[in-house]
């Protein structure tokens, strides 16, 4: 395994390089790329973190939960929430901070607070090349030149390999409350997500376990708020069936195993949807899925199906996508004009092709 | 400031230009009378202008194409133009380019409430995508002031931001798919009503790219349910610093205003004499917006409140009444137009880390003495976008290009404290000399490799953003 100490020592190691480079952080979320491992596990430690100006600064292999435990210190944390890939994945090791921005990793108050990439305020990573670059900076409102720090937010180690991330971050809530609905198909729980997500009571997250029968609403902030849209959120979800109110680790506690997506976890092929809440319901019962689980008010569908399942002749065309998180998905490799302008990046940032990606999205 | 210079030949080609047009497009949609031209000779930057050879005012993604594929196939620049209100120069044209106007394209394409989306054609106006959802209880977050004129494919390319942007994000934060069509003619579907990219993150380098890497005729935009009520909270200090510090104590707090905007001497007193907004005479003014139902206006304010309050406030006036808020909210609403009454004026946009807010004030006015021009100061604290005007006269000579050195030394210096040329305007013209300020040689290479990637031929938008004798051999 790889594992250069310096970001200089990455450029010097990537410019000698001559045979596929497999980049991960702690491997705890990736379906591993062809060629020699190489980690920013030696790329670690906080260089700024300002909490009056909501900004944090972190080399690419800290470990994520370093970063949070920084965070929630000074009362703040990450607005993105990110998912711990391990209790769905069965994988071991360190989660990073870079490994969840190069999976551009979004938990359930995607809905509210924005995806990983939306928090991402700037970037230095080493090209294919072996060049130094950075793009953002620390400050949150930047539109200085072009945007590569969203272009890296999501690349999988397709573009290069990052060494540092800046993050706006936020104020962590005081208080939080869920309301909880039971026993609706999933197209009366996408149409109640879609009410309260409608609604101005500001919820921070929407999810649907058909499993266990629940629908989950959630809201966060100062404890008087909570409350109060707690209670607004009950009377408008009334119509759906009985609501019961979760409170502290009642309401902390499922959230954490939908952002890690538990209910799907098990022996099978692991996929992700994102589409339209919309069209959330027939998708699913289009999949013949073995578990579903829907978060963002129904735009985000995870679902286990038996291995090697053609989940993509099951879906047909939709509006959206599916991606293989773990599992081959047998995919064609795309030849519309978006995937002529991936390769076109690709190539300019990895004229050599060290950095092949898994082939995984459809 | 130079612009490229202008290749005879395809001054030559002008004839020849208009005709191809003229088959792709229906002959109104066609403009070149020299008379007519002048409407698109420049922008909001107005200090610069040049006509372009044509322009063309398209009404589907399908005549953009073939415009487009006309030019690529003649070698003429393109430069696209949505409602002409960049601060940076961004529509500016060049005398061998065709102006690529949006503004007929206007129609609102689905509402989704139960998606939380609106489709809309590009050169529909920023407010007129809230209008359009208003009465059913929704709004689309981005508010640049221009917000009542400038067309959501402008605000696409610059990735544009506005005053509620602490909260709910700045375009790119708030823009889930595309239409686009590339330089040669292609027409691309990036994204779309959901909530993250396929493959590469395409939009969110598309966002913020100036009209350099496609022309987006139709955009998905995610919509927001209003909240219940907003109420700010005016409060006055007698120093800068003690004002930044009250912002960084509310942020750190866990309040999270939906605005925090700052206001120095200078500019309250011009505005007071205007607006008579009965604003306090002190050093800096701070008016703090929050969201939700009366009862949780209370409580937020009331933290604030307590806030300020330790940092011994010259005034703390809390609105209790729509009017009130209005009072308050009037004389920073008309800070521009006051200080247009009584200088012309240079507004910049860079963005500095809010901790460094009291070196950043201490020099401009450092500057200000230094240039012997005027300087005030009204931004969005919470977020560290500075909105330094400075104020000079378009009719002495020389004073033009003193604004521009002082506005480049402002700029400078926003970069050496770790903050940016701009925050939500965009370089076009106006900043492109400074990039090597914030950028290496090697950083502003990665980003020309994208536009090469997009438009190998470098024909859109071509001089903007990087300076000239970087992008030289590129544009030859």
């Amino acid at each position: 395994m790889l594992t250069p100490g310096s970001e200089a020592e990455l450029a010097e190691l990537l410019r000698g390089a001559n045979a596929p480079i497999s980049v991960r952080g702690g491997g705890t979320r990736h379906r591993p790329s062809p060629g020699e491992a190489l980690t920013t596990s030696g790329l670690t430690g906080i260089t700024l973190y300002e909490p009056g100006a909501l900004t944090l600064v972190a080399r690419a292999g800290t470990p994520a939960a370093e970063v949070e435990a920084v965070l929630a210190a000074e009362g703040q944390r990450l607005p993105f929430e990110p998912m711990d890939h391990r209790p769905l994945l069965g994988t071991e090791g360190t989660p990073t901070i870079g490994g969840a921005v190069a999976m551009n990793v979004s938990g359930p108050r995607r809905v509210q607070a924005g995806a990983c990439r939306d928090s991402l305020i700037g970037v230095r990573f080493v090209d294919g090349r072996g060049e130094v670059l950075k793009n953002g900076g620390r400050v949150m409102k930047n539109v200085t030149g072009y945007d590569l720090v969203k272009l890296m937010a999501g690349s999988r180690g397709t573009l290069g390999v990052m060494t540092e991330v800046s993050f706006k971050v936020l104020p962590a809530a005081s208080s939080e409350a869920t309301i909880e609905l039971s026993g609706l198909d999933t197209a009366a729980a996408v149409k109640a997500m879609s009410a309260a997500l409608g609604s101005p009571f500001d919820v921070s997250g929407a999810a649907h376990d058909p499993q266990a029968g629940r629908t989950l609403i959630r809201v966060e902030g100062l404890e008087g708020s909570v409350a109060y849209r707690a209670d607004r959120l009950a009377d408008l979800l009334g119509r759906f069936g009985d609501t019961r109110r979760l409170a502290g680790d009642a309401s902390r506690d499922p959230w954490r195993r939908i952002r890690d997506a538990e209910a799907v976890a098990g022996a099978g092929d692991i996929w992700r949807i994102s589409t339209r809440p919309s069209a959330a319901a027939a998708l699913a019962a289009q999949a013949e899925a073995e578990a579903t689980l829907f978060d963002w008010g129904g735009g985000l569908i995870w679902l286990r199906v038996p291995s090697g399942t053609d989940l993509k002749a099951r879906l047909g065309a939709f509006d959206g996508h599916a991606t293989a998180v773990r599992g081959d998905g047998a995919v064609a490799p795309r030849t519309d004009p978006v995937a002529a302008l991936e390769a076109g990046l690709r190539a300019k940032f990895d004229p050599r092709g060290l950095f092949r990606p898994a082939t995984e999205t459809a | 400031m130079e612009m490229p210079k202008v290749d005879p030949f395809t001054l030559a080609k002008k004839t020849d230009l208009i005709a191809s047009l003229q088959d792709v497009l229906p002959d109104d949609a066609v403009i070149h009378d020299e008379a007519e031209l002048r409407a698109y000779e420049c922008d909001a930057l107005t200090a610069y202008r040049c006509p372009p050879l044509a322009a063309v005012l398209p009404r589907s993604t399908e005549e953009v194409s073939a415009v487009l594929k006309t030019c690529h196939e003649m070698d003429i620049p393109v430069v696209p133009r949505g409602s002409g209100t960049s601060l940076a120069g961004g529509a500016l044209p060049t005398a061998d380019s065709v102006i690529l106007g949006v503004a007929r394209l206007t129609d609102v394409l689905e509402v989704d409430y139960d998606d939380r989306i609106i489709r809309v054609q590009t050169g529909r106006t920023n407010l007129s995508v809230t209008g359009e959802v208003e009465a059913d209880g929704w709004f689309y977050a981005p508010d640049p002031s221009s917000q009542l004129a400038c067309a959501i494919a402008g605000n696409i390319a610059m990735n544009s931001g506005g005053a509620h942007c602490l909260k709910y994000g700045v375009t790119t934060n708030n823009l889930l798919g595309v239409r686009m069509v590339l330089m040669d003619g292609t027409i691309v579907d990036l994204g779309g009503g959901y909530m993250d990219a396929e493959g590469l993150d395409l939009l969110g380098v598309v966002c913020g790219s100036e009209g350099m890497l496609g022309v987006v005729t139709e955009a998905t935009l995610r919509i927001l349910p209003k909240p219940e009520g907003a109420r700010p909270v005016l409060m006055g200090f007698d120093s800068n610093e003690v004002a930044g510090a009250c912002v960084a104590d509310i942020i750190k707090a866990g309040v999270l205003p939906v605005a925090i905007e700052f206001m120095d001497r200078p500019i309250i007193r011009i505005t007071e004499d205007f607006a008579g907004a009965g604003y306090p005479d002190c050093e800096a003014l701070l008016i703090v917006e929050v969201e939700g139902s009366e009862a949780e206006i209370e409580e937020q304010l009331a933290t604030i409140e307590e806030i300020a309050r330790r940092h011994d406030p010259v005034e703390l006036r809390r609105s209790n009444s729509a009017e009130e808020s209005q009072r308050i909210w009037l004389g920073r609403k008309s800070a521009f137009g006051a200080t247009g009454r009584v200088a012309d004026y240079m507004c910049l946009d860079g963005t500095i880390p809010v901790s460094e807010l009291p070196r950043v004030l201490t020099g401009i006015s450092r500057l200000s003495e230094k240039y012997g021009l005027r300087v005030g100061n009204v931004f969005h604290a919470g977020d560290g976008n500075m909105h330094p005007l400075i104020m000079f006269d378009a009719n002495k000579p020389g004073d033009l290009e003193l604004c521009e050195e002082m506005g480049a030394e402002i700029l400078k210096l926003c970069v050496e404290v770790g903050g940016c040329l701009t925050g939500e305007h965009g370089v076009g013209v106006e900043k492109r000399d400074l990039m090597d300020h914030q950028f290496t040689g090697p950083d502003m290479e990665a980003q020309m490799r994208v536009k090469d990637v997009f438009d190998p031929k470098w024909l859109l938008n071509p001089a903007k953003v990087f300076p000239l004798d970087v992008t030289a051999d590129r544009r030859s």
